[in-house]
């Protein structure tokens, strides 16, 4: 009798301890621009859990701020599509504008810029009443998207006119540009809304820019050994909360530079898969997930160590990448 | 004559003594040892830095550089070379007749060679560490824990090596046929293995160049310092290894006659 009881509390025990484990789990989810799919990957055991069928090309994806949803701009079907991370079934589909590409969720987590690609136009749509609230001219090739964390200042970059955008989120109106280098492609906040960073792909840049004088005040340049220069080519950038480091991927150069954001000397570069698009943190930033478009993978690297530490197979051309806390 | 295990141990340790102290004395040949894989891992590597980058293998989890993959075959091609230049040694021993010293002693002749086996394979390891350390500076950084798991796929690896090259100084009779030796087995050995290039690549070239280099024992040797020293286990790798070893042993302690040699002299 007393075996039987100590076994059930054994095995009430362990199924405790499984659910605590499988509850903790994150997830990452991936887009595969070609296959028209998104891959999810469980970072406990860095494998791919499920592939699910989404829109056509899906490019840029964003998650809600409760997790629950996840925004998949589905460049080739020309809508924003809107995913249950409960169920993964698409819920709604939102009025994007034509092939959206790269998009930014402000910090009240209702409105969503988008940056339509063919039509030298940002979006912005409200994911709550699928309202259209404005469409703004900008530059030839919108790409990148960014909304400030205090969310007063949207910005997007034109791959074409080589200009940063500068969108007051109040007014919904154009206020500014800065001209970058060639072919911006990334544009990323630092936590405290002060500073910009945007990736130049063909400039081979990074440029640094204050955003109360929307002035330039560094730029980075990148230089790996055995690799030709026109190789480097900065397109995701990514920003430690702890505001150490910066991470930007180099695009064919199949490498991400880890960048000192006090002296904006580059520190690392580490080798990941070839042509790496975007990239994302785990939870607690210990991990850098990296999107390898032509290698199809995704490259896991230990921050801590700046090391590349595991590559998992995804679907072809990943793109996109967030990952899920919980 | 019954012989006890002190006596057993004492040969041993007096083979080991002696090649460590030819080791320590031939300074120059512990540093050539050294430049030899260093050099391809500077020079040679660096222009091939982005050459592999493309493709994962086992035992690598994710991208490697090209000087990552090319440590363990280095390292295995300081095994190669002590291999056989200790088995030039055997021949010198033998022309200067302290080979038959050697072999006048009591103990069984197999016991004298395994006992000569496992001090080149020792005195070879402090080398492989040492280049496994200046590797670091180029970042090749294996697990911590893979030093140590390497150790005993390096034992066997050199005792493999040294036998083949006992095998061949036993067909050897002058000390100028190491020429011949460095052509016709250190060489090919190590080119026509993975050492330089994965297999695949070496099918992308040629199916036969492929064939050559999966029926040569040098490239499971490789595989299984590799393996080892990410801290996994090829288990055929392992297993031509250890049979090779086992192979060329029989046939060195077979083949070593030290009526020939007095013969030769």
């Amino acid at each position: 009798m007393k075996k039987t009881q100590r076994l059930t509390q054994f095995l009430a025990i362990s199924a405790l301890l499984l659910s605590v484990q499988t509850a903790q789990a994150q997830t990452a989810y991936v887009s595969n621009e070609k296959d028209d799919t998104l891959s999810v990957i469980n970072l406990d055991t860095y494998e791919v859990t499920a592939t699910i069928d989404v829109g056509q090309r899906p490019r840029g994806i964003i998650l809600s701020k409760d997790q629950s949803k996840l925004y998949i701009c589905a460049s080739d079907s020309d809508t924003v599509q809107v995913m249950d991370l409960s169920t993964h079934q698409i819920i709604k589909e939102l009025p994007s504008g034509e092939d959206p590409e790269q998009f930014a969720l402000h910090p009240n987590d209702r409105h969503l810029y988008i940056a339509n690609e063919d039509d030298a136009l940002a979006t912005i749509v409200d994911t709550q009443t699928s309202e259209v609230l404005a469409q703004i001219d900008v530059g030839v090739e919108p790409e990148g998207m960014a909304v400030s964390p205090d969310g007063k200042i949207a910005v997007n970059t034109s791959e074409t006119t080589n200009m940063v955008h500068w969108i007051d989120t109040e007014t919904m109106q154009l206020v500014d540009n800065t001209l970058v280098d060639q072919r911006p492609r990334h544009v990323e906040f630092s936590k405290d809304s002060k500073v910009l960073w945007a990736s130049s792909e063909i400039g081979g840049n990074v440029s640094i820019i204050d955003v109360a004088s929307r002035q330039i005040t560094h730029k980075v340049t990148f230089k790996i050994r055995g690799v030709h220069p026109d190789k480097i080519q900065p397109v995701g950038i990514k920003l430690s909360d702890d505001g150490q480091y910066a991470f930007v991927a180099l695009g064919p150069a199949n490498h991400i530079a880890v960048i000192d954001t006090k002296t904006f000397k580059v520190l690392e570069y580490i080798l990941v898969g070839r042509r790496v698009w975007h990239m994302a943190f785990n939870a607690d930033q210990s991990l850098l997930l990296t999107t390898n478009g032509i290698s199809g993978d995704v490259t896991v690297v230990d921050v801590a160590k700046m090391k590349a530490i595991k590559s998992i197979k995804v679907g072809r051309y990943p793109w996109g990448i967030v990952v899920k806390s919980q | 004559m019954n012989m006890s295990s002190a006596q057993y141990w004492h040969c041993f340790r007096g083979v080991l003594v002696r090649e460590y102290l030819r080791f320590i004395q031939q300074r120059t040949r512990f540093f050539s040892a050294l430049v030899r894989p260093l050099l391809w891992l500077v020079v040679f590597a660096a222009g091939f830095r982005a050459a592999l980058g493309i493709a994962i293998i086992e035992p690598y989890e994710t991208y490697i550089t090209y000087e990552v993959y090319i440590a363990p075959g280095l390292c295995c091609m300081i095994l190669l070379f002590n291999g056989m230049q200790s088995s030039l040694s055997m021949v010198y021993d033998r022309e200067m007749g302290s080979m038959r010293v050697l072999l006048m002693s009591p103990l069984p002749r197999w016991f004298l060679l395994v006992c000569k086996l496992l001090s080149i394979a020792l005195v070879s390891l402090l080398q492989v560490y040492a280049f496994l350390l200046i590797a670091l500076l180029v970042d090749v950084e294996p697990p911590l824990w893979g030093y140590l798991t390497a150790l005993p796929a390096f034992l066997l690896v050199a005792v493999m090596l040294g036998a083949i090259g006992l095998f061949i100084s036993s067909w050897i009779k002058q000390l100028e046929n190491f020429a011949g030796v460095m052509n016709f087995v250190i060489f090919p050995m190590f080119f026509l293995s993975s050492a330089l290039y994965p297999l695949w690549k070496m099918q992308e070239a040629s199916e036969w160049l492929y064939w050559i280099c999966s029926s040569n024992p040098f490239t499971y040797a490789v595989e299984l310092v590799r393996h080892a020293l990410y801290m996994k286990f090829d288990l055929l790798a392992f297993s031509v290894t250890l049979s090779t070893t086992i192979l060329f042993s029989l046939l060195a302690i077979n083949g070593f006659n030290p009526q020939r040699a007095a013969k030769g002299k």
